[in-house]
């Protein structure tokens, strides 16, 4: 039997353009419907193979720098009494055009870097986790299980919470590497997708939550109590900044 | 042109998605050099316009634009090339970590081949969705295509990416490998 839910619908929930509603019964539906079930979980393979192929092409930096020249700073016009005063003013000039193009070139470059960088290892940390076998080193929705798992295999104590009364349940803990340092990383699931939360010390202020996207995957990244958290997953937004509040509620 | 102070805004607002601009570009152009010179026109095109631009969805607003300039510059280009041709040497995928490289490598090249391979309009409409994550209705603005086509193009899309990856490898892979 073919299921007349299995295309476009499956499409929608997983692209998360379902309403509410709509969802909740599509996933009353996935409970008893296997061909849905595979359709999605074919969806979210083919998902992760497209993000692990890494086909997103960034801009080269060259192209930036081009376009950031092509546009340049518009020149003041004016009428200068003497041909050395504006030979003088043009040398200025350039100087000042040159120092303000490289000045904007590194500093978006600067900032650029860090953020890509990051994301890109936290996406690509979340794209190896939904390999087959990858996800969880240790299995549990019990929080008490997952934490003392932890113990002696980092050096901080990661918080470990079950949210499965709010629609987060725990599916379990992992150790993972990023910016080339052990971290937590704790799974959740959302409705069909799974949240990968890692967790590492730092020394630096709280510092509220930031959001950012890549390879169509959302981050929500935020400090607190010495810990640094990165949220990733390929649900909505929203389900992340629901997790935060979540997590930071006590 | 624009004074300083809309240049600092379009420099704010614009340039953040230049590599979404270049991503759609590339894969619209099958390549790099032609793919760096359109999204140059195009980013002098919007930063023409940007007067007219009153807030909303850059993004979009920005896409549409590489977009035309993109088939603009597929019809001026037309002859004397095979749009369908897809060289890696010239204009193979970057370099990956060492680390994804193993587990990715066949997939890449399966998904660079099979995307390369559907119509431009499926392969635009996975470009946004999977790798861009634009929403069904900027997929819509961007391209100008109603949203339920939209819907029925990414699913057959889909299928057809799926199929390329889980069926026996094609003699060209076998080569690589």
């Amino acid at each position: 039997m073919i299921c007349d839910r299995a295309g476009a619908v499956v499409h929608g929930y997983f692209d998360n353009e379902l309403d509410a509603a709509g969802a909740a019964e599509f996933e009353l539906h996935l409970e008893q419907c296997s061909e849905c079930v595979y359709a999605l979980e074919d969806l979210e393979s083919l998902h992760a193979s497209i993000g692990l192929a890494q086909l997103y092409e960034r801009a080269p930096a060259t192209l930036r720098k081009k376009i950031l020249a092509s546009l340049g700073p518009a020149r003041p016009v004016a009428v200068f009494p003497s041909r050395t005063v504006w030979r003088w003013l043009a040398v200025a000039a350039a100087i000042l055009l040159a120092t303000y193009v490289s000045w904007r070139v590194t500093s978006l470059g600067h900032s650029g870097n860090y953020d890509t960088v990051l994301a890109a290892e936290i996406v690509d940390a979340h794209l190896r986790s939904l390999q087959p076998g990858h996800l969880t080193d240790v299995i549990s929705t019990d929080q008490h299980t997952v934490k003392p798992w932890f113990d002696g295999k980092l050096d901080f104590s990661p918080p470990v919470q079950d949210f499965g009364d709010q629609g987060f349940p725990l599916q379990g803990g992992r150790i993972d590497v990023v910016h080339g340092r052990s971290v937590a990383a704790l799974v959740y699931a959302r409705r069909k997708h799974f949240v990968n939360v890692f967790i590492w010390p730092t020394d630096e202020k709280d510092r509220a939550p930031s959001s950012g996207s890549q390879q169509g995957y959302q981050w929500l990244e935020w400090r607190k109590g010495g810990l640094e958290f990165c949220a990733v997953s390929d649900a909505a937004p929203s389900a992340l900044e629901e997790l935060h509040s979540l997590l930071t509620s006590n | 042109m624009l004074d300083s102070q809309e240049q600092a805004r379009f420099e704010t607002l614009v340039l953040p998605h230049l590599d979404a601009a270049h991503n759609l570009a590339r894969w619209l152009l099958h390549g790099g050099a032609d793919a760096e010179d359109a999204v140059q026109e195009a980013m002098l095109r919007a930063y023409r316009f940007f007067s007219g631009f009153r807030g909303g969805d850059v993004r979009a607003w920005l896409l549409q634009i590489v977009r035309n300039t993109c088939f603009t510059w597929l019809q001026k280009n037309r002859h004397g090339k095979d749009t369908d041709e897809f060289d890696e040497e010239v204009h193979g995928p970057p370099g990956p970590t060492p680390e994804t490289l193993a587990i990715a490598e066949d997939s890449r090249g399966r998904l660079t081949r099979a995307l390369e391979s559907l119509p431009s309009r499926s392969r635009e409409i996975i470009v946004l969705r999977e790798l861009e994550g634009c929403s069904y209705k900027e997929i819509a603005i961007i391209t100008s295509i109603p949203i339920g086509t939209v819907m029925s193009t990414l699913s057959r899309a889909r299928r057809q990416l799926q199929l390329a990856l889980t069926g026996p490898a094609d003699k060209e892979s076998i080569h690589d490998l």
